[in-house]
């Protein structure tokens, strides 16, 4: 079977502008007190680190970009930022919930 | 001011069956048996009610289905009111009546996911499921208008006797449509898919190749689409946690405003439902009877009482117990651990190697094709 080649089975490149897909969507929940990543049939809890990141994917920033933006807002060493920040978004990527 | 504390943890999803009109007949629709008539249905007000209840209880997927939520003509209206109270839209539609129109209205009211059904990958045979000559080029073209609009698609497909050789194919169209998501469920035997349970129950065999088929793909798929697999209940050894336990995690409205914990509920005779036309919907959820009486665990008897199990799966599903069973508070048969397992071996032995006999297709009006 055919299948097509995929960003999925990559690593994110530095020039990559992550975003939201349509259908995903970051919303803070007032019931529960918390923010979720709404997607089809999926509802992911997401922590203050991942919204912060989640805030910067709109498509403009770069994957370095968002990285450097993070390192200093946060005064983080930039290369665990840019682990941390590939972990999550490969992952959502894997479950169609960003786009490159 | 201080917010009263729930009772329950709050429901995350409710699944709308805005109506039981369909133009297709499936022979495994989740609809009852008894099906309410257009005369009968909730207005828009009531509905629009309804979801902002919903949202103010906490819920954050609402599922607009049916019979075929297209029947309604405040379909578009009713998916802007969801959008405007801030719940997440999934419209679940076998496509019929979804026209260039339809699609743009939907789209300008926010909707965030599409689901399509699809029968079958073979024309012919999706049409003879379905029921209705011409669904499958009629689908063909209504997933390339959701794809024009860049909402996400997802594939349902339900599989069973017809159709079970071509699970993989399934996954292929799906991709090919532009799906980002597909739903391969294997037929579960409640309402219509009981009454035809010999015409779609699948050997072991068959079962078998397209489980590890699908299970292959889920893996080599990933980043490509979303493979979410709903195995064969009959064909297990335990039974599945149904809807994430009994009252738990979502509620289910008909289309007269009934509130059920799930869509067969209503097969247990002696559950009092209360209806959204007299009650609010948490309300409902928090205290209606047939909300509370398999919440939890401290309904269950033996071997559920005692079973290590008891919180992974809830006893299975009690519509199931019922029926198999004659007991609501039984074990869900389908688990090797209760004492009615044979009658799921037996229902297993005498569809097999028979030859499959025609469908009772699904329809309000009770006449057959």
């Amino acid at each position: 079977m055919s299948v097509p080649e995929t960003i999925a089975t990559k690593t994110i490149a530095d020039e990559a502008r992550p975003h939201l897909p349509r259908g995903v969507r970051l919303r803070f929940d007032t019931v529960r007190n918390e923010w979720n990543l709404l997607a089809p049939e999926r509802v992911l809890k997401v922590d203050a680190i991942a919204v912060e990141i989640l805030k910067r994917c709109t498509g403009t920033a770069s994957f370095t970009a968002i990285i450097a933006d993070l390192a200093q807002n946060f005064a983080a060493d930039p290369a665990l930022i840019r682990k941390d920040v590939h972990a999550f978004l490969h992952g959502l990527v894997q479950k169609r919930m960003m786009d490159l | 001011m201080t917010q009263t504390r729930p009772l329950t943890p709050a429901p995350v999803g409710l699944l709308a069956e805005l109506t039981h009109r369909c133009p297709l007949g499936c022979p495994y629709c989740s609809n009852p048996l008894e099906m309410d008539s257009a005369a009968q249905e909730l207005d828009t007000e009531s509905w629009k009610r309804i979801f902002s209840q919903a949202a103010a209880a906490g819920v954050l997927h609402v599922h607009l289905s049916g019979g075929e939520p297209a029947a309604r003509k405040d379909l578009a209206e009713l998916v802007a009111h969801c959008t405007s109270v801030g719940l997440y839209t999934n419209l679940i539609t076998s496509g019929i009546g979804i026209t260039g129109a339809v699609m743009a209205r939907l789209n300008a009211a926010g909707l965030d996911h599409f689901q399509l059904s699809i029968q079958d990958s073979v024309a012919e045979s999706a049409d003879k499921i379905a029921g209705y000559k011409g669904a499958f080029a009629k689908k063909r073209e209504v997933a390339a208008l959701v794809q024009a609009t860049g909402i996400p698609l997802t594939i349902n497909a339900v599989m069973h006797r017809a159709n079970i050789t071509r699970a993989a194919d399934m996954v292929n169209l799906a991709i090919e449509l532009g799906a980002r998501r597909i739903e391969i469920a294997h037929t579960q035997y409640y309402g219509w898919a009981k009454v035809n349970r010999d015409a779609l129950m699948p050997s072991r065999a068959e079962a078998d190749v397209a489980i590890a088929a699908i299970e292959a793909l889920k893996a080599e798929l990933a980043g490509v689409i979303v493979i979410d697999h709903v195995l064969p209940d009959y064909h297990a050894r335990f039974p599945k946690a149904c809807m994430g336990g009994w009252a738990r995690r979502t509620l289910n409205v008909t289309p007269t405003g009934k509130v059920l914990p799930c869509h067969a509920a209503e097969t247990i005779a002696g559950l009092d439902f209360w209806n959204s036309r007299d009650h609010d919907l948490l309300d409902i959820w928090n205290h209606s009877p047939a909300f509370s009486a398999y919440r939890g665990t401290s309904w269950m008897k033996e071997p559920c009482l005692s079973c290590a199990r008891k919180e992974v799966d809830f006893g299975g599903c009690r519509c199931q117990a019922l029926a198999l069973a004659g007991d609501a508070s039984a074990a869900d048969p389908v688990c090797h651990l209760s004492p009615d397992h044979a009658k799921i071996t037996e229902a297993l032995v005498a569809s097999s190697g028979q030859t499959a006999p025609d469908y009772r297709y699904r329809r309000l009006d009770k006449r057959q094709p």
